[in-house]
């Protein structure tokens, strides 16, 4: 009886997660674009929706929340519909999408889509190799030699994006790192790629009216007999096209560096837009967070081994909060920026992958994080993984990423004012 | 040679519709073999003879700028693009036949540029609303062009067909549907090439031969939730679509 009134609870509260989903697809990720391919709103939601349901099964594990045994029910089977979701129908899809996307492959889409998922079970399954994730008297499809593969992806990802959040965050919000930029420089800018487009258009004039005053001599010349018409006509073609081809290259050059001027206005222009937004409340706030944050993640960086193993619950639910609400964000502006009406479908599958892999592994790792008393669930329902390996496995990436991504800034923040200068 | 007087025509769109290809068709009459993503704005010139044929034929420069984004981008990218919306003489707005959203864009797209080219003589302040009223009285000459008209199958044409008549009537436009990897559609003695040839002797006029000697331009300054110019204007809804 308690049993039904749990699976109520769980399905319930799936079904919600499923609709925060689809809502979160519509209205934001997908909002310029148009939905033509049902499965893969269904697919985005159906992932986040289980993720979800992981986290709250770890909250009601804490707070000893339904009975234990449906408990494990629902972990075991939200565990096995990820799984398969993850390693099975999202991979599948996005090799469908991107086989549909090239002209060429257009007719055995099918064919190269089963292709492509079989290469990537392939890479998936030889990842396993290189690592000491399992005890060898498991066989082979059980579902520990699945969740350990999932869970290498998914950690490496994790400390990657946390390696760079911890240091790109103090590095956006603190003023102190802001560029001084006026509007001055920004006008100056936009006079120079102004100029550059008006030596385009010009010479772009010139190529079009010598090619019309080729192509009406041209019809001229057809009426021309004889061995000297023949002759001119050879001569004066073959230097009108030298001088084309040249000034086409000097086009080219010239559209190279009106790009260029392009980019550097636009990021000029969100430095201005982030010095103008550090001045309002919200930016100062973001900039307080900013320092503390700062000092939080170097001490993070070099003191990485002393994490407390008595953190209540209400740590690890806001863990949770922020993590996926930082991986939504994340994702929607990694979204925006580098997807266009065709890739949109492949993108937001590659991005329902990630988001899954992240959450798996979430999981994880929050093993250590929770009392004791509360381990026992994971371990039972993950089976025998080397728990300690994945956490050593984060701290060395988060180490690495972070490190790395000290150096890209630095180098970036040191190119950007000599560019200017220069100017 | 430079010395022929030139006008300019935004080609405006969301990302994908086929822009960069239908300038290339337009100005060199090739199809363009590898369309890439265009970065800032690509310029290219294409030569119109004004009233052809006629004792008054004029040659002009026609300079179609294709200005590359999408109309949600980030606002820096809003702002900077902003520079290439100066004193623009003519508009064509392109969508993809196949997307339906991007002839929604169309409108935002509209209003962006326009918004942007305001010589402070007239002001009209919309809330938000689309009328036709108001775009009757907009001096720029606009054009439609639907993209990609091969991909959709024939039991499907009618239906886009009566959709982009509804655009058509709302821009006050003229247009004109086509595949861009087929220089037929463009041909001379079609519909469409006459089409396109009454739009530049339009721009053309509008820039050169109107009556009124005084650059007199009503403009729109429509408010938006995300562009609040001016601070007495209350935020407005979204415009209603037809779709």
């Amino acid at each position: 009886m308690s049993f039904l009134v749990d699976s109520v609870i769980m399905f319930t509260s799936q079904v919600l997660f499923f609709g925060f989903g689809w809502l979160f697809f519509m209205r934001q990720l997908f909002k310029d674009y148009e939905v033509r391919q049902y499965v893969v709103q269904v697919v985005f939601s159906v992932t986040f929706a289980f993720s979800c349901t992981m986290f709250e099964l770890i909250i009601f594990e804490i707070l000893g929340a339904l009975s234990s045994s449906s408990r494990y029910f629902h972990w075991k089977l939200n565990l096995y519909v990820i799984l398969l979701v993850l390693i099975f129908v999202v991979p599948f899809y996005i090799g469908y999408f991107v086989v549909s996307n090239i002209r060429l492959l257009q007719r055995q889409r099918l064919l190269f889509a089963c292709m492509v998922w079989f290469t990537f079970m392939y890479f998936f399954w030889k990842l396993g190799d290189p690592f000491p994730i399992l005890s060898p008297k498991h066989g082979i499809l059980s579902i520990e030699q699945l969740i350990s593969r999932v869970g290498v992806i998914g950690v490496t990802l994790m400390a990657l994006l946390s390696g760079f959040g911890a240091v790109n965050c103090p590095y956006t919000y603190m003023s102190y790192f802001l560029r001084n930029v006026t509007d001055g420089d920004i006008l100056a800018l936009e006079r120079r790629l102004l100029q550059t487009m008006d030596m385009i258009v010009s010479k772009k004039k010139r190529i079009a009216m010598t090619r019309r005053q080729m192509y009406q001599r041209g019809e001229d010349q057809n009426k021309q007999t004889g061995f000297w018409g023949m002759i001119k006509s050879v001569t004066s073609t073959q230097s009108g096209s030298e001088n084309l081809s040249l000034i086409q290259q000097e086009v080219d050059a010239l559209e190279e560096l009106s790009r260029q001027l392009f980019l550097e206005t636009v990021d000029l222009q969100s430095t201005k837009e982030r010095i103008e937004y550090s001045k309002t409340f919200q930016g100062k706030y973001f900039n307080f967070l900013g320092y503390f944050f700062s000092i939080y993640c170097v001490w993070k960086i070099f003191m990485v081994k002393f994490w407390s193993q008595h953190i209540s619950f209400i740590l690890v639910g806001i863990i949770i909060v922020t993590s996926i609400r930082g991986l939504l964000i994340t994702l929607t502006k990694f979204f925006y920026a580098i997807s266009s009406s065709k890739s949109s479908n492949v993108i937001v599958l590659v991005l329902a992958q990630i988001m899954g892999m992240y959450f798996v592994s979430s999981v994880l790792l929050m093993r250590m994080s929770m009392p004791l008393e509360y381990r026992s669930i994971v371990t039972e329902v993950l089976g025998e993984l080397q728990f300690n390996f994945y956490h050593r496995w984060f701290d060395v990436i988060f180490l690495v990423s972070a490190l790395s991504s000290i150096l890209f800034l630095y180098l970036a923040h040191k190119q950007a004012p000599e560019k200017h200068m220069a100017l | 040679m430079a010395s022929l007087d030139r006008v300019k025509v935004l080609v405006l769109g969301d990302s994908g519709v086929g822009k960069s290809s239908l300038v290339h068709l337009l100005c060199q009459n090739q199809v363009l073999g590898n369309p890439s993503w265009t970065v800032g704005c690509s310029v290219d010139v294409r030569i119109h003879d004004y009233k052809e044929g006629t004792p008054e034929e004029k040659t002009f420069y026609i300079e179609l700028w294709d200005v590359g984004g999408s109309v949600g981008s980030a606002s820096s990218l809003k702002s900077t693009r902003a520079v290439f919306y100066n004193s623009v003489n003519g508009i064509i707005l392109v969508h993809d036949l196949t997307n339906k959203k991007s002839s929604q864009n169309l409108y935002r797209w509209s209003l962006e540029a326009l918004n942007r080219d305001s010589s402070p003589t007239g002001v009209i302040v919309s809330n938000g609303d689309y009328d036709r009223e108001q775009f009757a009285e907009n001096p720029v000459p606009l054009l439609l062009i639907g993209t990609k008209f091969d991909q959709i199958p024939e039991s499907k044409r009618s239906e886009v067909l009566t959709r982009t008549a509804f655009l058509s009537e709302d821009f006050i436009a003229e247009e004109i549907n086509l595949d861009c990897t087929n220089p037929r559609y463009l041909a001379a003695g079609t519909s469409n090439a006459v089409k396109l040839s009454r739009f530049f002797d339009k721009v053309i006029e509008k820039r050169y031969f109107t009556r009124d000697p005084s650059p007199v331009r009503l403009s729109f300054i429509y408010c938006f939730e995300d562009e609040i110019n001016f601070p007495k204007l209350n935020k407005c809804r979204k415009p209603s679509s037809l779709f």
